[in-house]
């Protein structure tokens, strides 16, 4: 298909039943394609970022989609992008974090692990526990730039600041 | 010797279940040596099954022995196996010579006993864990007609999430 671009749309708003069916149904009448995309529910609001190849300007993809966003109470965003399929990197290691929740936990353990060549991919976090005793939980996916033994040791670092960390290897099969 | 071509999904072939192996005759040397060089031209394959061929026999070969530090029986010929023994559920990344650009969370059992013939036709068994059990696993599922994309789950599974308290 020539001409044809790649857009990243967001759309954020209240959880409601068949808010995928509807925007997904809306792209595809409006003669769009999917690509990569992730929605999930956070804090009782849904979360959708769309990887969208369209034949047109972004114009003509916001008159696609903002009708059905707007009825469906949608904050919608559209960029360009200069994406393409089949450009996974596979993961070659997962790391959890957890702990009592406190302010900066995040970017403590993030900073730390950038530092020592972490590349994340996939990054999920949750507080659980309760309202008086919340704990952080993080589950990330990356690619080890500088090997494994250098995270490790950065873990460390980060378990002295109270926290609880893992971390495996990321095997991958392929038969 | 001849590399064959693997088939990938969406060919119906993969989706369906394989014939035991009734006679080891000299056709069938010669297929299962096309086979394994096909599986070792593929990039980091450690395993093939005939399906992925398009050869609806059960014959899976399995040779990890490229990861070093695990416990492993190298080379494997493994004909009409059967998984006699289940142990343990571990989570692990697999992908596919047939699913190409794709990897993807599965579940496996930690630990299986295992019964074949081996390519002389002599009667096996095997005690078998963690990189190659899940290797076998996936290699028997496609004898099964079964890709690792039928068992796949998010990366947020939790194992224990079924777990009875007494
Ligand atoms: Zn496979």
């Amino acid at each position: 298909m020539p001409n044809t671009r790649w857009y990243m749309l967001s759309l954020i708003g209240k959880d409601r039943s068949g808010i995928v069916a509807h925007v997904t149904s809306a792209l595809y009448e409006g003669g769009c394609n999917l690509g990569e995309a992730s929605m999930i529910r956070l804090g009782g609001n849904f979360s959708m970022m769309l990887m969208v190849q369209f034949n047109g300007n972004m114009h003509a993809l916001h008159e696609v989609i903002d009708n059905e966003a707007e009825s469906l109470d949608l904050h919608l965003h559209i960029d360009h992008i200069e994406g393409r399929l089949h450009d996974h990197l596979t993961p070659d290691v997962r790391i959890t974090v957890y702990g009592a929740d406190r302010a900066g936990i995040v970017a403590k353990v993030t900073g730390v692990l950038a530092e020592a060549g972490l590349h994340i991919l996939d990054l999920e976090s949750d507080v659980a526990g309760t309202a008086e005793k919340p704990i952080y939980v993080m589950n990330i996916e990356g690619h080890a730039a500088d090997g494994i033994p250098v995270l490790r040791s950065a873990l460390e670092i980060v378990k002295k600041e109270g926290v609880d960390a893992s971390l495996d290897e990321i095997d991958t099969l392929i038969g | 010797m001849a590399l064959l071509n693997i088939l990938q999904y969406p060919d119906p072939l993969l989706k369906q279940m394989a014939e035991p192996v009734e006679a080891i005759d000299n056709e069938l040397e010669i297929f299962i040596r096309d086979l394994e060089a096909t599986m070792r031209a593929g990039p980091g394959g450690v395993g093939i099954a005939a399906p992925q061929v398009g050869i609806l026999k059960r014959i899976i070969i399995v040779d990890v022995s490229s990861k070093p530090k695990i416990k492993q029986h190298g080379r494997l010929v493994l004909i009409n196996p059967e998984i006699t023994e289940w142990e343990g559920m571990a989570k692990g990344r697999e992908g596919c010579m047939s699913v190409p650009d794709y990897t993807g969370n599965v579940i496996r059992a930690k630990n299986i006993k295992l019964s074949a013939l081996n390519e002389q036709g002599e009667p096996c068994e095997y005690d078998m864990e963690g990189f190659e059990a899940r290797a076998v696993q996936h290699e028997i599922d496609h004898l099964d007609g079964l890709l690792f994309l039928d068992r796949l789950v998010s990366r947020h599974h939790d194992l224990f999430q079924r777990k009875v308290y007494k």
